[in-house]
């Protein structure tokens, strides 16, 4: 017992070296989701007919297609018509683009539960539109945003091990890499799990306390 | 060879990744189910020892990413003795992975039916377990039937992993065919078609059997 | 009167608090057969608390319910069975949202007194009919409007025979123009001799078909008689001021 807790302390910094390579995956990942996505919920909410169409379809594919195939066309797909990305890049590539499916229907959710009620309130008190939605509609936005915005979150830091795939040290692989030549894989995959399971909790209190710290009282986030 | 020559070639190895992917799925949604049941009864209506250990499976379940959960079975099992087949393994993974999730979600189910119910179910001389069985649960199912097709999505489009510890589904085949062919793009683009009309396929008989157990005043288009 | 009518229901010092709230404060009350007996009082005192009591589904912190001469708030007591003794209709009216009418009636029937289903839908089909709803039996609570509810919910509890039948404030859920058919087969139950407690506003109801008014006030019985006797004569300031107010608002006599 004492041998296996001195073994992964031995093991421990290629481990957390594994660690952060998920947790920037993960934001990077979310980043690029969170920018797209934003795009997408204004353009679905307000933009011309056609390309509301388009970016249905585009959210339909995208969030109906496996992650491991949209990783696996960018990373294996395109090379074969002459577009080569690094296997880092094709992982958020791939993972922000999906996330960006899931993040505009957030906003996109969050943007119509206000109601053309607050944009009439702000026009009648004589804002334009912009400032409108710059000072009354998103900061609503962001509030009500934020339940799904921490789920997405935690959607995808739990499928960056999937990098694993397309050959990233990332922490599983670095378990991995410790178990070939250790052969002690119970310890070592509990061992990250437990680390994964930290990652996970640490984050959904970080965007509780955000959530909190952002409350307004009486305000009904979800529901 | 061109492409389609390779398909036709590959044809029934693709077939047969189909077909695990399918049962793969089905096993898993539906043992899951059947797992998920006691837990998210042991959750609400439990002891205190019952509630807390299904509490503590679900939060761990749910907290770790699907592929530690698949390597420490698949990994970890036979190194305590228990050898299985990379099948077995991952639906071993899949199903305890689906019945956290399936718990979690008819949780909600449960909770949104008032207590009310539950006292007119005692008020006509139901016991404790009566009531839940013929009052509680109808109607909690139906209010979980959205989040129950969601998780049968998750996992036609998760069971692809399985590919990662050597299950010979969809995903693999489609793998193995791109390395033996090159043709990675074109085959990728077909099982992306694939997974995608399974998708919408679960989409359209979830919402089939939404109309079908209808009851007037069970909205549940509000959870969707 | 009364010289050998049958106890139904004792409540006996029933005292009950949630958390540092007192809500029942040593609640003495003799339910005799064929008694309608109306508990009036301001909000919060108490009323449904008691009334739950009666039927455990809130048990009392002290004190002793006696149905039917069994202590039901004693150990060993089947409450199951000893709940089959006492009906109860809620505020809310409680239907199970995903049966319909006659399923709500005869479902205690099948999983409770273990009754054969051909039976039991008899059974089911006189109670909506004693409540005048036989036409609606495959309606599902949704499809009902409230009153319909209501009355269903009446018929429900009593499929079950009970020896007395409780009333949460049966009508204060319902928009006015409902109020009367649930209130008349009420009326009804009362003149077949079913024993009655009801907490209610309805004054037309109690001075009309009660037998005894009870004003609750704070936990505590304040006054309690016969409907002449309370609203003309009662001897109780506070139960005069209640009364003049409540009369105001729900008054005049019920169809």
């Amino acid at each position: 017992m004492l041998e296996g807790i001195t073994f992964i302390i031995d093991n421990l910094p290629l481990l957390l070296k594994g660690a952060w390579v998920a947790v920037q995956i993960t934001v990077l990942s979310i980043l690029l989701g969170m920018v797209l996505g934003i795009f997408i919920a204004f353009f679905r909410l307000y933009g011309p007919k056609p390309v509301q169409k388009l970016l249905k379809f585009y959210e339909w594919v995208l969030r109906g297609l496996p992650i491991l195939v949209i990783l696996f066309l960018i990373y294996f797909g395109l090379p074969t018509v002459g577009l080569n990305i690094p296997a880092f890049i094709s992982v958020i590539l791939g993972l922000g683009l999906r996330s960006s499916a899931y993040q505009s229907q957030i906003y996109r959710g969050a943007i119509l539960s206000i109601g053309a009620e607050q944009m009439e309130a702000g026009l009648s008190i004589g804002l334009s539109r912009i400032r409108t939605l710059f000072y009354i509609i998103i900061p609503q936005a962001v509030r009500l945003s934020l339940p799904g915005f921490t789920n997405e979150f935690t959607i995808v830091l739990k499928d960056s091990p999937l990098a694993y795939a397309l050959g990233i040290a990332e922490l599983l692989k670095q378990g991995r890499n410790i178990i070939v030549t250790s052969f002690r894989p119970f310890l070592v995959y509990l061992t990250c799990a437990i680390i994964y399971f930290l990652l996970f909790h640490f984050f959904y209190y970080f965007f509780r306390k955000i959530t909190e710290k952002f409350k307004v009282p009486g305000y009904l986030i979800n529901k | 060879m061109s492409f389609f020559e390779a398909l036709v070639k590959y044809a029934p190895d693709l077939l047969r990744g189909l077909y695990l992917t399918i049962e793969l799925t089905l096993i898993s949604a539906i043992v899951g189910f059947v797992f998920a049941v006691p837990l998210v009864l042991a959750v609400i209506y439990g002891n205190k020892f019952f509630k807390n250990i299904s509490k503590a499976y679900i939060t761990v379940v749910r907290g770790t990413p699907l592929l530690v959960q698949l390597f420490f079975v698949y990994y970890g099992l036979p190194s305590i003795g228990i050898n299985v087949t990379p099948f077995t393994a991952a639906l071993i993974g899949f199903l305890l992975n689906s019945a956290a999730y399936q718990a979690e979600y008819m949780k909600g189910g449960f909770l949104s039916i008032t207590t009310e119910q539950m006292e007119a179910a005692y008020s006509i001389g139901m016991s404790k377990w009566q009531s839940i069985k013929e009052i509680i649960f109808p109607q909690a199912f139906r209010f979980s039937i959205p989040a129950l097709s969601n998780e049968m999505i998750y996992l036609i489009k998760y069971t692809s992993i399985a590919y990662i510890i050597q299950v010979e589904e969809l995903f693999a085949q489609a793998k193995y065919f791109a390395s033996d062919t090159f043709y990675h793009l074109e085959i990728f683009l077909l099982i992306g078609a694939v997974y995608l009309i399974l998708v919408y396929g679960v989409t359209w008989s979830s919402d089939w059997l939404e109309e079908k157990l209808k009851i007037p005043g069970f909205d549940v288009s509000h959870l969707k | 009167m009364s010289d050998k009518k049958e106890k139904l229901l004792q409540i006996k010092n029933v005292k009950k608090s949630f958390g540092k709230n007192t809500v029942l404060d040593g609640i003495n009350l003799d339910v005799y057969k064929g008694d309608v007996i109306v508990i009036i009082g301001p909000s919060g005192t108490g009323k449904s608390t008691l009334l739950r009591c009666i039927n455990m589904l809130n048990p009392p912190d002290k004190g002793n319910i006696l149905i039917d001469g069994t202590d039901i708030t004693g150990k060993g007591v089947d409450l199951h069975t000893e709940r089959l003794k006492v009906g109860m209709v809620f505020q809310h009216f409680a239907l199970f949202k995903h049966l319909k009418a006659i399923d709500n009636v005869a479902l205690g029937l099948i999983k409770v007194k273990k009754m054969k289903k051909k039976k039991a839908y008899e059974k089911a089909l006189r109670e909506l009919d004693r409540v005048g709803l036989a036409d609606h039996k495959e309606k599902y609570p949704a499809e009902l409007s409230g009153g319909q509810q209501q009355r269903v919910g009446i018929a429900r509890a009593l499929a079950m025979d009970p020896l007395l039948m409780l009333f949460d404030e049966p009508t204060s859920a319902l928009d006015p123009e409902l109020i009367g058919e649930v209130l008349m087969v009420m009326k009804k139950l009362a003149e077949d001799g079913m024993t009655m407690l009801c907490v209610t506003h309805e004054m037309g109801f109690a001075k009309s078909v009660s037998n005894e008014i009870v004003f609750m006030e704070e936990g505590n019985i304040v006054e309690k008689g016969e409907p002449d006797q309370m609203f003309n004569n009662p001897k109780h300031k506070r139960t005069k001021s209640f009364l003049h107010k409540i009369s105001e608002l729900y008054g005049g006599e019920e169809s």
